[in-house]
């Protein structure tokens, strides 16, 4: 394959990948994985092109959010303890080569298959109008814009054990080269009881700041290659924007669950992969 | 203005990526094969890494340009971080300021681990 055609097939998948993501609410960098393996792209490689897609979705959609006033930003700032301390680690694990490649593109298919179950889950609205002290002394509750233009108060509950959640997101993110959104939302929905509208968007705004720690160390080693991040990094972004204007405007619930499928099916691939030890 | 920085962030370092990309293209004429199947280790420390990238860039090298724009979009986030620590200081939160300096000093780690020789 040439120089050229090579790009253009990666940036034409980059491009359907970061659709894919933005329309199943999983993230671009989750698809962008499988894509490059499937591409013939060493696995180092592959993770640290999916990282770099990674913050380039989710800056650019936390900025719309930051925008709206639902994001929590002391609650994001307070949780990237957690998760950028978790993401160094991960990082660290791959880099020093203690677990093998193959174990690695495991626990990736398992990772997926964990994200694209919870997609199908229905969520209950919460409200929680107490706070619990840890709470309350780290300034974690917050109002968010409800669609009659009044403001809904909400505590948090179990910031520990929402903090530990975290710093777990933040090492697969470090390991895989994801955002790990779906931890996240877990972490503050189930744990800390967050209404979804605020978990959804401070988690897409946490994601850029994890994935940059990770980055820093991926980038130092050499997993960052600018001729593989070139078309992904400009392919996802279109196809995440594209994928924004189409959930605005249709009722997604039957095309966000085929896409689903999809995922499924990759991931038992990947899970396959590497158990036989093509990865 | 949080939302202000990671969007003209994206942007900027979208453009500067896109720019490289063509350049790379163009100079390699579509003929040379691409080899990405197998990983070759190359530790650089963040230092040398933007060295050599602003010597490519003023080379006018293309796989540099496009460096140079992801080195942006990595940096767009870490702005943030250091514009919500004036923000928090401009608020007298003490302890946001705090939380924010330990936030940025887990991610000069990350930083100093490609240091380690």
């Amino acid at each position: 394959m040439t120089t050229l055609i090579f790009t253009i097939v990666l940036f034409i998948g980059s491009i359907l990948a970061g659709l894919l993501g933005s329309l199943t609410g999983l993230g671009g960098g989750v698809i962008i994985v499988p894509l490059l393996t499937y591409l013939g792209v060493d696995f180092h490689y592959a993770i640290g092109t999916a990282l770099v897609a990674v913050i380039a979705t989710s800056s650019g959609s936390a900025a719309a959010y930051v925008k709206e006033g639902v994001t929590n930003l002391r609650m994001g700032m307070f949780l990237e303890i957690a998760t950028t301390i978790g993401a160094v680690f991960g990082a660290l694990l791959v880099a020093s080569r203690l677990i093998p490649t193959a174990v690695v593109a495991i626990l990736f298919g398992i990772i997926l298959i964990l994200s694209a179950v919870n997609s199908w889950r229905k969520k209950a609205p919460i409200e929680e109008h107490v706070c619990s002290k840890m709470g309350k002394k780290f300034k974690l509750t917050g109002t968010y814009p409800a669609s009659d233009g009044t403001h809904i108060k909400y505590g948090v509950k179990n910031v520990i054990g929402g903090f530990f959640m975290m710093m777990l997101a933040g090492v697969i993110s470090g390991l895989l080269g994801i955002g790990a959104g779906a931890m996240k939302v877990i972490a503050m929905d189930n744990i800390m009881r967050v209404p979804f509208k605020v978990s959804t968007t401070t988690s897409n705004f946490m994601i850029g700041v994890t994935a940059t720690a990770g980055a820093f160390i991926y980038l130092q080693n050499g997993y960052i290659h600018p001729a593989l991040c070139m078309p992904v990094m400009i392919g996802v972004l279109l196809g995440a924007i594209a994928g924004s204007k189409i959930l605005l405007q249709s009722n997604t619930a039957k095309l966000r669950f085929g896409f689903s499928i999809f995922i499924l099916l990759v991931a038992l691939d990947m899970i396959y992969k590497g158990w036989t030890g093509q990865i | 203005m949080i939302g202000k920085i990671l969007r003209w962030g994206v942007y900027l370092a979208l453009t500067v990526t896109s720019i490289g990309g063509l350049i790379y293209l163009i100079n390699q004429h579509g003929q040379t094969s691409m080899q990405h199947s197998v990983f070759i280790e190359n530790d650089e420390n963040l230092w040398t890494l933007i060295k050599l990238t602003v010597h490519g860039v003023l080379k006018g090298d293309g796989l540099s340009i496009i460096e140079l724009g992801i080195l942006l979009l990595i940096a767009t986030p870490l702005t943030r971080v250091i514009f919500s620590l004036w923000a928090f200081y401009k608020e007298k939160d003490r302890m946001y300021v705090t939380i924010t300096i330990l936030v940025l000093f887990i991610i000069t780690i990350s930083i100093l681990t490609g240091f380690g020789g």
